[in-house]
């Protein structure tokens, strides 16, 4: 972690934002993936990223005195500070989904590692269990880099994602992350701006939630 | 169960078995397509061990299975003496006890 890390909660958050959304783009895969199989498979993960933000919210929720739900659900669009990386809708483009898990999961690798070595005895604790099950989305993500590997589609995807996989990670550990990937570190593209397909994503996730406000569900 | 391979696909068919305890006798617990061993592992993994429901996975091309078309082995000499069935000792244990029962008294 470098110098001038963030605040805890505020690493949390952004990495909670990233698993949420890309734990829905990858769920848009649900029911038309190119195998039966993969489309279970993959349904799997995308239902595990959620379930990894769910935790991730709640050790937010605790310190801000709110809950998990109204920090998924219940925020202005700017307000969330995930990647755009995770935001792209990448339907039906199968090489650009895997490029990007691929690139997702190697430097959410390197973030849990960090997170598993806090003084927050709660958080290291999640991160050990989050990083048990990161490890089968690693091995599907490699396994299916390796298939792709040679397929122009696929090296295109790569290139073109890099940059913003670069800015999921603290500036100290991109050159870890260039090592593991086998790319040469270049100009990141860091969070805060939101991709164009944003405010259409987070219409539709918050709409139930919004369309009775202030229920008990 | 056919060890044809579809031409249509580049997928090959596994068969899965499962252990439900260690120790406990491997059992089917059915099939799917992947293209090679690692896809086959990390799809058996998904579907058969994601709930805990299996402590091993034996994961096995279906072309690799042997199938025995008839596995009966037909009788063509009279030896019916070599066989167990049909001899029952329901009756005999039956009339065993009442034996018992009376010398008893």
């Amino acid at each position: 972690m470098s110098a001038h890390a963030p605040p805890l909660a505020e690493t949390l958050l952004a990495i909670a934002d990233d698993e949420l959304v890309l734990g829905w783009r990858d769920s848009e895969w649900t029911g038309i993936a190119p195998l039966l199989e993969e489309d279970v498979a993959l349904s799997s993960i995308a239902q595990g990223e959620v379930g990894h933000a769910r935790a991730l919210y709640e050790l937010v929720a605790r310190e801000r005195e709110t809950t998990a739900d109204e920090l998924a659900f219940e925020r202005r669009p700017e307000e969330y500070v995930s990647s755009p990386l995770v935001e792209f809708r990448l339907v039906p483009d199968w090489a650009r989904t895997i490029a990007r898990r691929y690139l997702y999961e190697t430097a959410d690798a390197i973030r849990i590692e960090t997170l598993k070595g806090s003084d927050d005895a709660d958080v290291a604790g999640l991160a050990a269990k989050i990083e048990r099950e990161e490890a089968y989305h690693r091995l599907h993500a490699e396994m299916w880099a390796e298939r792709l590997r040679d397929e122009p589609r696929f090296a295109a995807a790569l290139e073109e994602l890099w940059p913003y996989v670069l800015g999921l990670v603290e500036p100290g550990d991109r050159g870890e992350l260039a090592h593991r990937i086998g790319r040469e570190p270049q100009y990141a593209v860091e969070r805060g701006a939101h991709d164009d397909g944003w405010p259409a994503l987070w219409d539709e996730m918050t709409s139930v939630r919004r369309s009775i406000p202030g229920a008990t569900w | 169960m056919g060890s044809r391979r579809d031409a249509r696909r580049g997928g090959v068919i596994w068969e899965v078995f499962r252990q439900e305890r260690p120790g406990a006798a491997f059992q089917h617990g059915g099939s799917l397509e992947a293209p090679d061993r690692a896809f086959a592992e990390a799809y058996a993994r998904e579907f058969y061990g994601r709930r805990n429901e299996s402590v091993a996975l034996w994961v096995v091309p279906r072309e690799a299975i042997l199938e025995v078309d008839e596995p009966y082995v037909a009788d063509v000499f009279d030896r019916d003496y070599r066989r167990v069935d049909g001899y029952s000792l329901k009756t005999k244990l039956k009339e065993a006890r009442e034996r018992a029962r009376t010398t008893a008294r």
